[in-house]
């Protein structure tokens, strides 16, 4: 912290009243959130117009404000000024493969992804499934195999939570040597988050009278390929949902509809969808997405495989890659955290390359295993800055710095030339935005 | 506990008319036979567990492979086929860095996953549409290819199980107090 720290002496207020509290311009994150700090003075920097009459248009009134607008319909979609948010296409000429859509970060913001942006990925397409024909049946090492139907499952005393899911190859591009110029999207929209809606699955569990010493469930769905993927026991009886409510509404189709598995902090690809069915077994099913996808080779050859946690995370959502910035002025820096293993405690923002870090403003409420936005005002000078963040979570987890990470984990030896590849997986280093003299982001490893 | 929470207890069970009502259960799933999801009941587990009767060799193999993969997974499963469809065979060592790519030969720990995934998913366009000995035969025809078992030598039930995948024992549990 150096000389920012406030802990040495006078606060670091500026000749505008701001409060610096690390190098290049990041300001007390209590500034400007409504009920704190005062601040003194104007908070532009730039040549901005102050006083009566400079520059502004006389007002008049707009034509929409004089004609009868749209009939209100049934289903509401976005306003058509918003027709380029959307998710971004790994398959968009719909060849014979796998697609995935990733979240738009940059051009979104709170904490609850759309149910309509929600990231997805399937590799036999998105089956068409009728909720009234649908089953979920349990067996295996059970007293009484049981089966449900969706209605069945929405007698049950419904539970409620918030909760990411993260693919495990979410930010894949970041293990390229050279920084992938992507948008936040493109490299980290390979999680979400969002309010689900489910029966616990150790309900559904105890009802069908699981054998007490059975360790694994092999859970699988109903799609082309009957995606099947092994869960510990330990995870159900954590806080393990069968999930039937996205956000309010019943699951998307790319979501899992009508029914999947909530692992809530585990690897997206655990979360089966479209789920059909649950065998309680007595060791792990080895299934392809665990034996190949979702196991990584580590630096020299070594292999990980059952890793399943999401670790601390985040990533700078505002300013980002393709929303270069004006003037110079105030400006605030903003993202996600999470984590899997618990409740984000902190999250430290720098402008200077991680030289020194101000601690950023956290929105609560702070949900276990889901999103936090952070916050941070930031006073642009004009000159060049690079942004990151850094997440903390309250098992005493804390985002590792690139270096670091590249120490244990490595990095492609071969180029990846697109944030769509998956050299390897569960990158959860930091993110790095250079913003130049003119204002223009660019990402960078710092 | 009170006398009128045992009461509750006692009445629940005599409703539910089992144990179950005890554990406080809903009673809402129905029951169903485990000879009612034979037909679901696909996953193969490591030590051969629900594998299905039936046998296969590389040479059937070959000619099915020829007939219903070779068309996305290359001649001799090769590969090389536009889009994405991998090769089936060879592999690279695992040194070569953390972004080789992944294969039955340099990676999978267990050769059920082989037969697992492909009745499951395979032929893609056409899904669960060979028979258990076709599988067994493709299964046998990939193993050979890579050189993990004779080119004479029969797959079923038994022999699948105890085909030795060379990266089985490279594998690390980073975390095995989450299992």
């Amino acid at each position: 912290m150096g000389k920012w720290s406030r802990r040495r002496g006078a606060p670091s207020l500026d000749d505008v009243g701001l409060d610096f509290v690390a190098g290049n311009g990041l300001i007390n994150r209590r500034t400007l959130l409504g009920g704190g700090i005062a601040i003194a003075g104007a908070v532009g920097a730039g040549a901005t117009a102050t006083g009566a009459g400079a520059g502004a248009e006389p007002l008049v009134a707009a034509p929409w404000s004089r004609e009868f607008g749209q009939i209100t319909p049934a289903l509401q979609s976005p306003s058509p000024f918003e027709k380029n948010v959307v998710r971004a296409l790994s398959n968009p000429s719909g060849e014979f493969r796998n697609s995935h859509a990733r979240t738009p970060h940059q051009l979104i913001n709170g904490t609850v992804t759309p149910n309509s942006l929600h990231f997805s990925i399937n590799h036999c397409g998105i089956p068409n499934i009728d909720p009234a024909q649908h089953k979920l049946v349990i067996h295996g090492k059970v007293r009484q195999p049981l089966e449900f139907t969706l209605e069945t499952l929405s007698r049950y005393p419904l539970v409620t939570r918030m909760a990411f899911v993260e693919c495990a190859g979410n930010s894949a591009g970041m293990f390229a040597k050279e920084p992938l110029q992507s948008t936040a999207g493109l490299l980290h929209g390979l999680v979400s988050n969002s309010e689900w809606t489910g029966v616990p699955l150790s309900v559904l569990l105890d009802e069908a009278g699981i054998d007490p010493t059975a360790k694994w469930l092999v859970a699988e769905g109903a799609d082309a390929q009957m995606l099947d993927r092994s869960v510990p026991v330990k995870k159900a009886y954590d806080d393990a949902l069968v999930a039937i409510y996205q956000n309010g509404e019943h699951l998307m189709p790319g979501n899992g509809y009508p029914m999947r598995l909530l692992l809530p902090g585990y690897q997206g690809n655990m979360n089966v969808k479209f789920l059909r069915r649950i065998k309680v077994v007595d060791q792990p099913a080895y299934s392809y997405f665990e034996t190949k996808n979702y196991s990584q080779i580590l630096p020299g050859g070594k292999t990980w495989r059952f890793h399943f946690v999401m670790e601390v995370k985040s990533f700078i959502t505002h300013p980002s890659f393709g929303l270069n910035l004006g003037e110079p002025g105030l400006y605030a820096i903003s993202g996600v955290a999470y984590s899997g293993t618990g409740r984000i405690s902190k999250v430290m923002v720098s402008a200077d390359g991680g030289k020194s870090w101000g601690e950023a403003a956290l929105q609560g409420p702070i949900h276990e295993k889901a999103f936090t936005r952070f916050v941070m005002p930031w006073r642009w000078d004009g000159q060049p800055a690079v942004l990151q963040s850094r997440a903390y979570d309250d098992g005493g987890n804390v985002q590792p710095l690139r270096a670091d990470f590249v120490a244990m984990r490595g990095e492609a030896a071969n180029p990846v030339t697109t944030p769509l590849a998956f050299p390897n997986q569960h990158y959860n280093s930091l993110t790095s935005w250079a913003v130049d003299g003119k204002g223009e982001i660019k990402h960078v490893y710092a | 506990m009170s006398t009128r929470k045992l009461f509750a207890v006692l009445a629940i069970a005599v409703v539910f008319g089992s144990a179950t009502a005890f554990a406080q259960s809903a009673g809402l799933g129905k029951p169903i036979a485990e000879s009612d999801i034979k037909q679901w009941d696909i996953a193969i587990l490591p030590d051969g567990s629900n594998l299905p009767p039936g046998s296969g060799t590389p040479a059937q193999g070959a000619k099915i492979f020829a007939e219903k993969c070779s068309a996305c997974h290359g001649e001799a499963a090769k590969g090389g086929v536009a889009p994405y469809y991998p090769s089936l065979v060879g592999g690279q060592p695992l040194t070569n860095g953390i972004d080789t790519v992944k294969t039955i030969a340099n990676y999978y720990a267990y050769a059920t996953t082989i037969f697992d995934y492909t009745r499951r998913a395979m032929p893609y366009n056409m899904p669960r549409s060979l028979s258990d000995d076709e599988v067994y035969a493709l299964t046998a025809y990939i193993l050979s290819l890579n050189k993990l078992i004779g080119d004479n030598d029969v797959m079923d039930a038994k022999t699948l199980p105890q085909v030795k995948m060379p990266n089985r024992d490279n594998f690390i549990m980073p975390y095995p107090d989450r299992l």
